[in-house]
């Protein structure tokens, strides 16, 4: 049913032979996976009593499913479907994806992960946020380290005392 | 009667000057996080949900109202000074609104928005108490059977009606739905897809969810293709409406509430179908006896002040759903359901006759909220397109740092970051590969509640399918959805013509032989909610 409703938005005729979009046949890869995987845990499951559904009737539907809408998008592709990425105010899709960048802001919040409960919120917030700004380009690391740790100081005091949600103080307990 | 009486007591509760203050702050902080480039009210909604965490209920959703009207009147200012709309709903906004900004008309445009928005959302507002409560009665009726349809056709309708490809909306759907099995299964308490983590076992919280998705990943897909020149902002006066644009305006704006309050309680993808009619309706009226076509295409205030106003009563009515059924029907609703879900409050028809209390105080705290957005803002309109200066950069680490916080705020455990960081980068992914957001928000949220209404009726019929449609609601319910499904492709084909038709107008005829040939891409674009191809025809026929 969807790969019928879909074809008016593939119209081949109106674009001069379309670049077939391959990555999209590693989404569709990853998507079966999850499926397939989804259908799997499902028949682990033991059935409970007085319950005629039981847990697995409704994730072999949605692994199915999962996986069916997978494959129309593999045959999709195939057939010159192609993606509508998402614009934006501040984006510009004419380049190509600035995955270095990506790759960055992805090291800085493994950073914050790794030393959120070590250091304490009001620290590694600061350098989540100076390594954010560093990773997008802005070369006035000072100014942001000061910005960071404003933000992140005020956002400890905030939650810690405005709200009641305890924070990690972590090297800083007592100081702060 | 009965209803303003309740409605007044709301007001009462709402009123004394401590929870005022939240309300102000909430409208404040919705503004100020709306403005900023790149968030739209969900986002908004997501990024602010930790602030009200230490809070009560009452002044949680006090909280919420400031900060939903606020997202939204951000989210205007935004797509008139920038042009470059953040979301859907804006799109037609952002048409004629930039072309008055830069015709030096930007504090006109802002007026008629901020004054539109509070005609709307007042009247909207005004409209949900008078008919949640009724639907609500009804809805305490609602066998399983019958809720079980009504969220079968609520998932297909927005994933369908809305965006270019159905098959990208049915994948996002199913994503959601997986995420939604994540944790114990509610009747047997089995594990379900924890992958043996013991953090997954209590389910994922919606929060972490949507803000992975939502913020997370819109920052990690603007950081993947940052704009390096950055866009141009017009510079705003004190906004104010003169007598001839006052004169111009109110019409535009009842019948854009008039649009949007309707088309905002139907599970048709909120503001932009009716902004789109508000748009196309208020061209034909001005240009009616007109030889010179009037303004638009050139700045016409009533192409602000009708789809602006068609959006806020949209959002109002997106809450009639959401408050007498607990059914989500936007994004912005799918968060802030989530929010209840965080008091202890279960989505579903009970919600507006076991919590009345604060379904009304909800209620009456909007309606001060749109007030209070009046008052603050409009002094405050020159400040706020200051923020649209803020770097880039710096912006964006903004963005992670809120989103980082509020995901370890919720369990204080480094794993939800971690989390944050897997729903931000597939987020990411679902805006490279064109999957819309909205289906698998509804799916996370609605899953759940689907299993246990679909095991609900089956064990009620003893495992016979055919209790599913035991009801005869359910039956009626099932042949909606089958009308919407064969007349789609009507829909679609209705929609294009009269996007294109926009497109043509807009270039005032230069472009009218191509248009014809770029009617498949300039619908994609709309509906993807990214105008670029319409903009610029648009914005090449004012500079001829």
């Amino acid at each position: 049913m969807s790969t019928q409703v879909d074809s008016p938005e593939t119209a081949p005729a109106t674009q001069p032979a379309p670049r077939p979009d391959r990555a999209q046949y590693g989404l569709a890869a990853v998507l079966l996976v999850v499926g397939l995987y989804t259908i799997y845990d499902a028949t682990t499951l033991e059935a409970g009593f007085a319950d005629p559904v039981g847990p697995r009737v409704f994730p072999l539907a949605i692994g199915a499913g999962l996986a069916v809408t997978a494959v129309l998008l593999a045959v999709a592709a195939a057939r010159g479907s192609r993606p509508q990425p998402e614009a934006g105010e501040d984006v510009d899709l004419s380049g190509g994806t600035d995955w270095p960048t990506v790759l960055k802001l992805v090291a800085v919040i493994l950073l914050t992960i790794a030393t959120v409960n070590l250091l304490g919120w009001a620290i590694s917030g600061a350098i989540l946020f100076a390594g954010a700004a560093w990773a997008l380009g802005s070369r006035t690391l000072v100014r942001d380290v000061i910005v960071g740790l404003v933000l992140a100081v005020g956002s400890w005091y905030g939650f810690v005392v405005g709200l009641g949600i305890p924070l990690t103080p972590g090297v800083l307990d007592g100081i702060l | 009667m009965d209803n303003l009486g309740l409605l007044w007591e709301g007001l009462q509760a709402a009123a004394s000057p401590m929870n005022l203050l939240y309300a102000a702050v909430g409208v404040l902080l919705g503004t100020f996080v709306g403005v900023l480039p790149g968030i739209g009210p969900a986002m908004a909604i997501a990024l602010l949900l930790p602030v009200t965490y230490g809070l009560g209920p009452t002044q949680a959703f006090i909280m919420f109202a400031g900060l939903y009207y606020g997202g939204m009147y951000g989210g205007s200012t935004t797509s008139i000074l920038l042009n470059t709309p953040g979301e859907s709903a804006s799109v037609m906004t952002a048409l004629e609104g930039n072309l008055m900004a830069r015709a030096g008309r930007a504090a006109q445009a802002l007026a008629t928005a901020a004054v539109g928005s509070f005609v709307a959302g007042t009247i909207g507002t005004l409209l949900v108490a008078l008919f949640a409560p009724a639907l609500a009665d009804v809805a305490v009726e609602i066998g399983a059977p019958s809720y079980f349809a009504l969220m079968v056709l609520a998932l297909v309708m927005t994933t369908t009606v809305l965006g270019a490809s159905p098959l990208r909306g049915f994948l996002a759907l199913f994503v959601g739905l997986t995420i939604g099995l994540v944790g114990l299964d509610l009747n047997t308490g089995q594990p379900r897809l924890t992958l043996g983590i013991t953090q997954l076992v209590d389910r994922l919280d919606i929060v972490v969810v949507a803000v992975g998705i939502f913020a997370l990943g819109e920052a990690l897909w603007v950081a993947a293709h940052l704009r390096r020149k950055p866009a141009q902002v017009i510079p705003v006066g004190q906004p104010w409406l003169g007598r001839e644009d006052l004169r111009r305006s109110w019409k535009p704006w009842l019948r854009g509430t008039a649009y949007g309050f309707p088309f905002g309680a139907l599970p048709a993808g909120g503001a932009e179908l009716p902004t789109f009619l508000s748009y196309v309706t208020e061209r034909r009226l001005t240009r009616r006896g007109r030889k010179d076509g009037g303004e638009f295409g050139r700045g016409a205030i009533e192409g602000v002040a009708g789809p602006e106003a068609a959006n806020n009563a949209s959002a109002a009515g997106m809450l009639v759903p959401m408050l007498a059924l607990g059914l989500p029907v936007t994004a912005t609703a799918s968060v802030m359901l989530s929010a209840l879900q965080g008091y202890g409050i279960q989505p579903g028809p009970q919600l507006m006759t076991e919590h009345a209390d604060l379904v009304w105080t909800l209620l009456a705290s909007l309606l001060l909220g749109n007030l209070l957005l009046l008052v603050l803002n409009l002094p405050l309109a020159p400040l706020w397109a200051k923020l649209l200066r803020i770097p880039r950069p710096q912006l964006y680490a903004g963005i992670l740092f809120f989103a980082c916080l509020g995901a370890y705020a919720t369990n204080l455990d480094p794993f939800d970051i971690a989390l944050l960081l897997g729903f931000g980068l597939l987020g990411m992914a679902m805006r490279r590969f064109g999957l819309p957001v909205l289906p698998l928000i509804l799916g996370v949220i609605l899953g759940p509640l689907m299993e246990t209404k679909l095991r609900e009726a089956l064990t009620i019929s003893g495992g016979d399918p055919a209790g599913l449609v035991d009801e005869p609601l359910a039956v009626a319910i099932y042949v909606v959805l089958l009308l919407v499904l064969l007349g789609r492709p009507l829909l679609v084909r209705w929609r294009s013509r009269a996007e294109a038709a926009v497109a043509v107008d807009g270039a005032d005829g230069a472009v009218g032989a191509d248009a014809a040939r770029a009617e498949g891409t300039d619908r994609a674009g709309v509906l993807a909610g990214t105008p670029g191809t319409t903009e610029t025809e648009g914005t090449k026929g004012a500079g001829r």
